[in-house]
């Protein structure tokens, strides 16, 4: 019985502790963090490099306005419901100033739902789903990282070169992968009339039987096969496809492969051509990157992922609102932030003021194996700005505020 | 037709893995009736071993040596586990294991993390075996056909094992009857070791022999667990032809199943265990379960409605939680607000546990049918909160009506994987139809009127629904009903000869514990301003087992206790630490080493030792005394 | 035939079979209120088939069960007892997490039909009542306890005041005294034999103790490999030939008390 009280003081005493902080500091801005540390360690951990590397810049740089910016970072276990909990955390009882950060998409239209309800300022960092900006998106969320319409639409433009005209599908079964096919079908078979989609496969996430799968593709004998899976269900994929001749003399196009995160667990056995998009940080020779990379290797003693860049981005974007709104108080961050101008590793970015998506683009090239690893080669730099949706489609999908 | 040949025997293949851990857990379970959740986790640290093995030692004997010396390894991993840890709760109630296990399962994945890193390995393809073969221009991958040829070996060896050792024939008889095999002078705590390790290394060996395939993450413990579970359900417990039929079964209908429709892959398994499952209630395989022996700790101390000074300090209790928001700032009023709606939904789950003796594995079904219910009335009605929060747990009803029908006619485990099932399916459906649920996505913006809008009075409300529901279920189970649905647990054949219809107790029993349970989902809608599938998922239905077990499962409100202490733990470590995973888990097995009977069971243990007069049975025995 | 000049309980023809073994074959044999009939026979002889088969249990492959007259063959035993038969069970059927009244207090509510009554605090149903049945069977004093902790003799008590809870026309009871010290099988039959005479109750009752049967039953009447070989009061019983050869066969004339632990 003892050891339950213990535990139940102790659990009590850190809550009021939690209650009584933020008493002290005037001289701080804070900010408030979540992502999903514990459930997605591969990708996030890189990402908080990123932010925490951007913070350190920023606060030797004399901070925001003369404040000493401080994180507040939570994890969500990769649970909507445990995010909604840390945001409450963050914002009620932390009394931060806006909320960053998350991965899944479902997290973020969760926190962004929530930030709605609070009227609190919310750059999502990661999510893909085109509904953080569109269908779902609100004037209180803004997102950094190219959208999935984004994606899709770099990868459709190379697929529009291809001359292949039946094309076969294969994807996660859930909302990501939906929407991801989905949207990449619409605008290739716009620039291609055509094309013919002969096949899909819906995998579960997570659990996928490669060898039927790969089978199940090959029957409909497709000229070219986008693929939309990742993580270790694209190791599986890619195994059985590489042992039953999948690939052989075939396009694929696929979501994100490039990306260190999901490229490098494939190492020699990545397979060669495969158009995606990604982040070739070994193959960038601009300024801005330089810095980030030096600066990245000298602290974390490792290379960058694409989270590092999205959780520095996030970092320096929300120091660069925070900057120019000159304020606090939500509305002025929402105006500071609509349109704001600022640097990044990949260049110069903006946050468009009608559907509040960053102007962050992503590279797109070609799969290789170089020295028993997979890379990217003849990447080319995608300005996020030239593929947004139409001003018409977010005036048509975002709701009125 | 070539091609539905290779589609064969790739299904035979996926077959085969999964084959290979079922059959541990499914020996495991015939005999020492552990539900053994941590069997996922040695699938994958046999998995993390043998890549770190197959990395240093070379060539094809040090390939296939890291494989199998890294499934020993897992196996007297295994072993000192079941010595430490499962020894000491051979006895506690019924699915006790299973909250150890499970505490296991957390650690576990933590762990691998800290000692692995964070990064997918890919580790070596099996030497010789990275091509394919040529069947009729088809391409089969070769390591498949090695597979292929291993399932039915393990299977063969395994009956040889079974028919033809003494120890094999020992734990076929420990298997049908484990009093038996006790009386006639075998040694019991060996033969469960022995036991568990040869179901561990099975595991173990699964996993390795996944590397070649898969990607060595800390993932897989959990994909793979819920599969290798439905396959022994389907083949019938303790049956091993069973859970490779079953395999085969699962495998080839997935196989062949998404030419047709590529989409069937996420429920089909649980949609074929449903079909089994009401059409043979044991499995393909098994046989109608022994009636589990009354627990020792079961037949003590009847429980009692709270005596009048009880009630004051229940009272008290509440009127201090009510007193809460005026010294407490909103986020703490948010957390009390979701412990009290979680309060709700294990007590739920307690009173089908603990007075019906029904452990759902599927409890989040009705939970997630209650927040859909509310989420549809809110966004598609356009329905008001409070008519919302009243007909939205009628959609768990609905749900708990048709699925209790077919539950209630199992029991034990078979009842629980029935629960999973439909949960599944539950959870499936809310996560692909789009169209109405927002898939993942979730539905969005269902926050609460403007009168509980604040974090106070939602915490009342929250509050006050948890008073009456807790009070409700309390109320229900000193009715007749109650008793009844004890009768029925304690002693089927008398309850039935004393005029009791047994599946008709436990039906409304289903039935009341999902309405309430989607009453909670309905609260919890309201606290977190949207729904997602997770409402319905598995994870969501261990916590309720947990909190349950971890309360008491033997005590009348233990759940109050677990729901309120797993939930405020849970909440604050993943707040406080990245470890969360890691600590919790440890706590949980630290707990259940030391309360054996749960955190209230335990509490009653030493109130009727140190303070006999506080409880009926001491008040009984003094008064024998005077007598 | 009238109900009210039929026997209480008439039995015909009652037949069943388990994969090819006959386990009762046509048995019939009638029992009238107030009447105590012993069902003896060694082991295997089909008794507590033939048990099963009169309270619900197991559906007869064929003949008739007849309760005053009325057809009760193939009702489930829930409907058997409502319509007035009580059981006790060889080994002990009760329920151990609760106290030794609310035993009783949960068959008094099923048989009020109060079950699906929500207004109903069971520890306070039928107090009065509960505790009559518990005096009665000599429980008095142990109301309070929890049943999980009752010596065996007092189960079986227990069991008794459970059977008699919803005031029966017709009692089963499979060895009542299996697993209880000679002193108290005594106690426990002569009660039962005084209950059911006061209370015009018929009791069957299966037994292997010789000297209860023949000290409390009416009448007596034998099962041999399924069959009913001899009928009659227990002084002709006692002296049947076939009986005698029967049991003399098993080596065990009359004393078969220490048999129990071999029950059937």
């Amino acid at each position: 019985m003892l050891r339950r009280n213990v535990l139940l003081g102790a659990a009590l005493g850190a809550m009021l502790a939690g209650l009584a902080g933020p008493a002290l500091a005037q001289a701080e801005i804070k900010i408030g963090e979540i992502n999903s540390y514990s459930a997605l360690p591969s990708f996030t951990i890189p990402y908080r490099n990123g932010w925490q590397l951007a913070l350190e810049e920023i606060n030797a740089a004399g901070g925001v306005n003369g404040k000493k910016l401080v994180v507040i970072s939570k994890d969500d276990s990769g649970k909507p419901a445990e995010a909604v909990t840390a945001a409450n955390e963050l914002v009620s009882s932390e009394k931060v100033v806006m909320l960053t950060g998350t991965f899944f998409s479902h997290i973020g239209l969760a926190v962004s739902d929530f930030a709605k309800q609070k009227k609190i300022f919310f750059l999502a960092a990661e999510p893909l789903s085109d509904a953080v900006t569109l269908e779902k998106g609100n004037r209180y969320t803004f997102r950094l990282r190219p959208s999935n319409y984004m994606q899709a639409s770099m990868l459709a433009e190379e697929a529009a070169k291809l001359p292949a005209k039946r094309w076969a599908t294969v994807a996660p079964n859930y909302e990501y992968g939906q929407s991801a096919v989905a949207v990449f079908k619409k605008v290739l078979s716009a620039k291609r009339p055509d094309i013919e989609w002969v096949g899909e496969q819906w995998p579960p996430q997570g659990k996928i039987d490669a060898g039927p799968v790969v089978q199940a593709l090959a029957a409909t004998n497709p000229e070219a096969i986008l693929n939309v899976t990742f993580g270790p269900d694209l190791v599986k994929f890619v195994r059985e496809g590489n042992t039953r001749g999948l690939f052989k003399n075939r396009a694929v196009v696929s979501f994100l492969t490039g990306e260190p995160e999901y490229l490098d667990p494939l190492k020699d056995e990545t397979p060669e051509g495969w158009i995606v998009t990604g982040y070739p940080w070994y193959d960038i020779k601009t300024p801005e990157h330089d810095k980030f990379l030096k600066a990245y290797q000298a602290k974390f003693n490792d290379y960058p992922r694409l989270g590092s860049i999205v959780g520095y981005g996030t970092m320096k974007a929300a120091a660069a609102i925070l900057a120019k709104a000159n304020a606090t108080d939500t509305e002025k961050l929402i105006e500071a932030a609509k349109g704001l101008k600022m640097p990044s590793p990949l260049g110069e970015i903006y946050f468009r003021a009608s559907d509040q998506q960053s102007t962050l683009g992503a590279y797109v090239g070609k799969t290789a194996v170089k020295d028993g690893k997979g890379v990217m080669v003849d990447s080319v730099y995608r300005d996020g700005k030239d593929f947004l949706p139409s001003e018409e489609d977010v005036a048509k999908l975002r709701p009125k505020d | 037709m070539s091609f539905y040949v290779v589609q064969f025997l790739s299904g035979l293949a996926s077959a085969a893995s999964l084959f290979l851990v079922a059959s541990g857990l499914s020996i495991i379970f015939g005999v020492t009736r552990i539900v053994n959740f941590a069997h996922g986790a040695f699938y994958m640290v046999g998995a993390y071993l043998a890549y770190t093995l197959t990395e240093q030692l070379a060539g094809t004997f040090g390939f296939w040596a890291g494989i199998v010396l890294a499934a020993l390894a897992v196996a007297a991993i295994g072993v000192v586990v079941e010595m430490v840890l499962l020894r000491r709760i051979y006895r506690s109630p019924e699915l006790f294991q299973l909250l150890a296990t499970f505490g296991l399962t957390l650690m576990v994945e933590d762990l691998v993390v800290l000692i692995w890193g964070p990064d997918d390995l890919l580790g070596r393809r099996a030497p010789g075996m990275r091509g394919a073969i040529d069947i009729f221009g088809q391409n089969l991958p070769t390591y498949d056909v090695f597979l292929i040829v291993l399932g039915p070996l393990v299977l063969g060896l395994l009956w040889l094992l079974f028919r033809r050792t003494r120890w094999g024939i020992l734990v076929r008889a420990a298997t049908q009857d484990r009093d038996t095999v006790a009386a006639l002078g075998v040694n019991q705590k060996w033969l469960f070791t022995s036991v568990f390790a040869l179901g561990v290394f099975l595991a173990a060996l699964g996993g390795a022999l996944q590397i070649p395939r898969d990607a060595v993450n800390h993932t897989m413990d959990l994909r793979i667990i819920v599969d290798v579970f439905v396959v022994v359900v389907i083949g019938g417990l303790g049956s091993i032809t069973g859970a490779f039929v079953a395999a085969v079964l699962v495998s080839e209908l997935n196989a062949f199943g998404i030419l047709v429709f590529p989409k069937i892959s996420i429920v089909l398994i649980f949609l074929v265990m449903a079909v089994v499952l009401v059409v043979r209630p044991w499995g393909l395989f098994g046989k109608p379960e022994a009636p589990a022996r009354q627990m020792p700790g079961l037949t003590v101390r009847p429980w009692r409605p709270l005596s009048v000074n009880e009630r004051l300090a229940f009272l008290v209790l509440l009127i201090a939680a009510a007193a809460l928001p005026l010294f407490a700032g909103n986020y703490v009023l948010t957390i009390g607000a979701e412990i009290a709606i979680f309060a709700i939904f294990a007590a739920s789950l307690h009173f089908m546990m603990a007075v019906g003796g029904l452990a759902s594995f599927g409890h989040a079904a009705y939970f997630g049918l209650g927040s859909y219910g509310v989420a549809m009335l809110a966004k598609f009605a356009g329905l008001p909160m409070v008519a919302c929060l009243l007909l939205g747990p009628l959609m768990g009803l609905i749900g708990a009506v048709v699925f209790g029908w077919f539950c209630v006619r199992l029991s034990g485990v078979y009842f629980a994987m029935l629960t999973l099932a439909f949960a599944q399916i539950v959870w499936s459906i809310a996560f692909q139809w789009v169209e109405v649920t927002g898939g993942d996505n979730g539905m969005l913006g269902i926050w609460p009127d403007a009168w509980v809008a604040t974090p106070a009075t939602f915490y009342w409300l929250s509050l006050t629904v948890a008073a009456l529901a807790v009070g409700g279920l309390r109320w229900l189970t000193f009715s007749p009903f109650g008793y009844a649905l004890r009768a029925m647990r304690d002693s089927p054949l008398r309850s039935e000869s004393v005029g009791i219809d047994g599946k008709r107790v436990q039906w409304a029993a289903f039935v009341v514990a999902g309405t309430v349970a989607a009453l909670a989902g309905a609260m919890f809608v309201y606290l977190k301003g949207s729904v997602f599938p997770d409402n319905a998922g598995i994870a969501l239905s261990v916590d309720a087992l947990v909190m349950v077990l971890l309360g008491g499962v033997e005590t009348v409100s233990g759940a109050l206790v677990g729901a309120i202490v797993y939930k405020a733990l849970a909440i604050w470590l993943v707040s406080y630490t990245e470890l969360s995973k890691l600590v919790l888990g440890a706590i949980i097995v630290v707990m259940v080493v030391a309360f054996p009977k749960g955190l209230v069971g335990m509490w009653e243990v030493l109130q009727a030792r140190y303070w006999p007069g506080a409880t009926a049975s001491g008040k009984a025995r003094r008064a024998e005394v005077a007598e | 035939m009238s109900a009210s000049t039929a026997p209480l309980l008439a039995v015909e023809g009652l037949t069943k079979s388990f994969g090819g073994v006959h386990a009762v074959r046509n048995v019939s044999f009638a029992l009238t209120a107030g009447e105590i009939l012993a069902l003896i026979g060694p082991n295997g002889a089909g008794k507590t088939t033939c048990f099963n088969m009169l309270n619900g249990q197991i559906t007869p492959d064929a003949g008739h069960i007849r309760l005053e007259g009325r057809e009760i063959t193939g009702l489930a035993p829930r409907e058997v007892w409502r319509r007035g038969v009580g059981r006790t069970f060889q080994i002990t059927a009760t329920f151990p997490t609760m106290t030794v009244r609310e035993n009783v207090q949960v068959v008094l509510v099923s048989h009020e039909g109060q079950i699906f009554n929500p207004w109903c605090s069971t520890p306070t149903f039928a107090l009065a009542e509960a505790d009559r049945l518990l005096e009665l069977v000599g429980m008095g004093g142990f109301a309070e306890r929890p049943c999980g902790e009752l010596a065996y003799g007092d189960l079986k008590r227990l069991e008794l005041a459970v059977a008699l809870a919803n005031r029966p026309k017709l009692l089963l009871m499979d060895e009542p005294t299996a697993g209880m010290a000679p002193r108290e099988r005594i106690e426990l039959m002569r009660l039962t034999a005084r209950i059911a005479r006061e209370q015009k109750i018929g009791v069957l009752f299966t037994e292997h103790d010789m000297d209860v049967v023949f000290e409390h039953a009416d009448r007596v009447i034998v099962l041999n490999r399924g069959m009913l070989i001899a009928e009659g009061t227990p002084a002709e019983v006692r002296h049947d030939p076939q009986v005698r050869a029967i049991y003399l066969g098993e080596g065990l004339v009359y004393d078969a008390r220490h048999r129990e632990d071999s029950a059937t």
